[in-house]
């Protein structure tokens, strides 16, 4: 008993005082990609090129990259010698509409990053079910890692339950695989409205590497209306808590 | 007979034409022979031959000796199921059975295994294609006092889905059957024509939680058919890469053992001590998982010699709170009460079984690819095998610990003398019409790659073995008689991949 005491004083306080604070993310983290606005067609022309999800799209004059299908892999950054793709370390990504998570480099379009008016239904509580339709399992871990001391995601009042009866929403990630669509959707029907639908990770949004394969659907928007997305492969624990916060009144 | 044999070393590329045929009576001899010889089954599948017929490749390793062998057979739409002979094979049969068509008679469980699209392009014009199961009834016990209990594929907690039905006597398990298929995405398929841009994001996602195990098998298969030599520091730095992860995924196991018995001083402390080793990887490569550090001829990210001490300092750090927090594990009664003689399996089992990793050592098995099979920086820097004797549960977890302590001295080891030069080699194109077979001691086990090549070097077949092809079997043998609550974490014990699993 002495020694689980003292592993206890040890072990120590480790809960981060987020979201006043957030532990600092490594130098080499990848976030929100920024988009230059003068380059040329060759720059452009080899970034949408070593791009493994034709997540960049336009012209060199126009264009875009879409966070739903980018897998932070960093090839655009590291083959574009005129700095066309930057990612900083900006981990707040989620957005409430599917449209925003396309990245312009034209600076003068606003961007909305979260509806507001979700938060006066579930108030400081929020249950959550969770699915995974042929995720990869990092997805998984990190919105599991959610619950550890580090992030203790139950002080927020946010909870992962373990049935569908007692979730306000739904939390998927994964591609949503022909063989686990049917689930997928039971599930859903078995939330009691008004529900939540969050996406998490770029298969969930877009299919991510998935895209376009027979095997799977595109991700979840075609089948069920989605309330957030969360853009990553996978996003990091930090994106998804600013995600989930958002939901709620904090 | 033995002439015929073409012995093949860990990732080195051999002419498909050198893997000798045989008529299938011959086949089937030499897989029992050499199975009893003490050879082990790391990949049987079905290839699609020249002439359009379907050839039966069967890939064994003699762990002791240290190589891998290869033979082959060509069938029509049927063929004589060894599984009965083989245990090891029931599963690689299912699989043959639906990717190709090819029916295995006399298979005594012929279920699918992950309802799928067929590889067979051909399959049309393939007799035996309305016979390939799609549903089909789970084992039933029936008797007055028999219950069934089915879960999943949507679970309580935040994991990957899959069915699991067991046939209960009042709390007993008499049987555990496992349904797994929701997660298949079509990886093998869509690898075909490969490499291309997005083949390593596949690698990478095969399994989120072994990235980098996948990710290197994949990458020394490559390697391997271009005949490309890997720079000394890539391959440290691998290797670095690749004991975080089982540092991460053992710490996060033994955590959530402690969970599932109650224990929850340990649940907590080794949760948050992941993450920590999480992050360590992500120093490294920007990543947790470590996404985008590895690629076909070395590794994407260098290391500073102030990165190097940082690094070693996070390691040292973290290392001594993981040791305090699991020593606590071992010091309790409540703990050693649930997960002595929980889930126990016998070290015949495993072995008719073809366990592989973890589930094999925890057996008293001693295999363990970057021991028997080593490759890059395996070759001159080796890690003892754990093992444990006793097979149940405390086993797998006392395994994961040995593991830890030894994967830590080997990261610091490395770290300490991290030769100098280049980190990445320019890649030449593969060679045609060849054959690659790559192992990696990932940290659930054996991750088996079996990689073929077309006429102009593209990939014509990618074979993705996870070691929780071999293990799910495992699991649903070692609660048979255990009681039903002790499911979670004999689960747990051995945590396998459902994704990697169904691909």
């Amino acid at each position: 008993m002495i020694k689980t005491l003292y592993a206890r004083l040890k072990q120590g306080y480790r809960t981060m005082p987020f979201p006043v604070k957030a532990d600092a993310l490594p130098n080499r983290f990848l976030g929100r990609p920024y988009l230059s606005a003068n380059l040329s067609p060759a720059d452009f022309q080899q970034c949408k090129q070593v791009c493994p999800t034709k997540a960049i799209a336009g012209s060199e004059a126009n264009f875009s990259l879409d966070l739903g299908k980018c897998l932070f892999c960093g090839e655009c950054q590291k083959i574009s010698q005129n700095k066309a793709i930057v990612f900083s370390k900006e981990y707040r990504l989620a957005r409430s509409e599917r449209k925003s998570l396309v990245l312009s480099n034209q600076p003068d379009m606003a961007e909305q990053r979260i509806k507001k008016k979700i938060n006066n239904i579930f108030g400081r509580s929020l249950k959550l079910r969770q699915v995974s339709a042929g995720g990869c399992n990092a997805c998984e871990l990190d919105i599991n890692v959610l619950n550890t001391p580090g992030f203790d995601l139950a002080r927020f009042g946010i909870q992962f339950v373990a049935s569908p009866r007692h979730a306000d929403g739904i939390v998927l990630t994964g591609p949503v695989t022909k063989n686990m669509q049917l689930a997928l959707e039971k599930t859903y029907k078995a939330i009691p409205s008004p529900k939540l639908v969050i996406a998490v990770g770029a298969c969930a949004i877009s299919g991510g590497a998935y895209i376009d394969h027979p095997e799977a659907n595109n991700g979840i928007d075609a089948l069920i209306p989605v309330d957030l997305y969360i853009p990553g492969c996978p996003p990091h624990p930090l994106t998804i808590l600013d995600g989930l916060l958002s939901l709620i009144k904090c | 007979m033995p002439g015929r044999i073409l012995k093949m070393h860990n990732c080195q590329a051999r002419l498909l034409a050198d893997i000798p045929e045989m008529s299938f009576t011959e086949f089937r001899d030499m897989s029992i022979n050499q199975i009893q010889k003490g050879a082990r089954v790391v990949s049987f599948f079905g290839c699609l031959d020249e002439n359009k017929s379907i050839r039966l490749m069967m890939i064994l390793a003699y762990d002791k000796q240290g190589y891998l062998t290869a033979f082959s057979t060509i069938v029509k739409d049927a063929y004589d199921s060894l599984t009965l002979q083989i245990p090891q094979v029931n599963r690689f049969e299912r699989e043959i059975f639906e990717q190709w068509g090819v029916c295995p008679k006399g298979h005594p469980w012929l279920k699918p295994i992950r309802p799928q699209q067929t590889l067979n392009n051909n399959l049309d014009n393939f007799p035996g294609k309305e016979n390939i199961p799609l549903v089909s009834d789970f084992f039933k016990i029936k008797g007055e006092e028999i219950h069934e209990v089915a879960v999943g594929p949507v679970h309580a907690g935040i994991i990957e889905p899959g069915h699991f039905r067991f046939q209960c006597h009042g709390e007993e398990v008499f049987h555990l059957e496992i349904s797994l298929g929701y997660q298949h995405r079509g990886i093998e398929k869509a690898l075909i024509n490969g490499p291309d841009k997005r083949t390593i994001h596949y690698m990478e996602t095969a399994a989120g939680d072994t990235t980098i195990g996948h990710a290197l098998a994949y990458c020394q298969a490559i390697e391997g058919l271009a005949d490309c030599a890997v720079p000394l520091r890539a391959s440290a730095l691998r290797a670095v890469m690749l004991e975080l992860e089982r540092l991460a995924n053992h710490t996060g196991d033994l955590g959530a053992l402690a969970n599932d018995v109650g224990y929850l001083p340990t649940a907590a402390y080794c949760g948050r001590l992941r993450g920590d080793f999480l992050n360590l990887t992500a120093f490294i490569c920007g990543n947790r998982f470590g996404r985008n550090m590895l690629r076909p001829g070395g590794v994407r990210f260098d290391l500073t010699d102030s990165m190097i001490n940082e690094a070693k300092q996070r390691l040292i750090k973290t290392f001594e709170d993981v040791s305090n927090a699991v020593s606590l594990l071992w010091d309790s009664s409540l703990v050693a009460d649930r997960f002595d003689d929980t889930g126990s399996l016998s070290q015949k089992t495993a072995l008719d079984l073809g366990l592989v990793g973890i589930s094999a050592r925890a057996c008293g098995i001693e295999q363990d690819i970057r021991f028997d099979f080593p490759t890059g920086i395996f070759k001159f820097s080796q890690i003892p095998i754990s093992t444990h004797s006793s097979g149940d549960v405390f086993a797998r977890a006392f395994v994961r610990w040995l593991e830890i302590q030894r994967s830590v001295k080997f990261i610091l080891d490395q770290l300490n003398k991290l030769p100098e030069g280049e980190i990445m080699a320019a890649v030449p194109l593969l060679k045609p019409k060849n054959i690659a077979v790559s192992l990696v001691e990932g940290w659930r086990g054996e991750i088996c790659h079996v990689v073929i090549t077309d006429i102009n070097g593209n990939i014509r077949q990618y074979k993705i073995v996870d070691p929780s092809f071999h293990n799910w079997l495992g699991l649903a043998i070692a609660l048979r008689g255990e009681e039903i609550s002790d499911f979670p974490i004999c689960n747990k014990s051995f945590s396998l991949s459902y994704c990697g699993h169904d691909l």
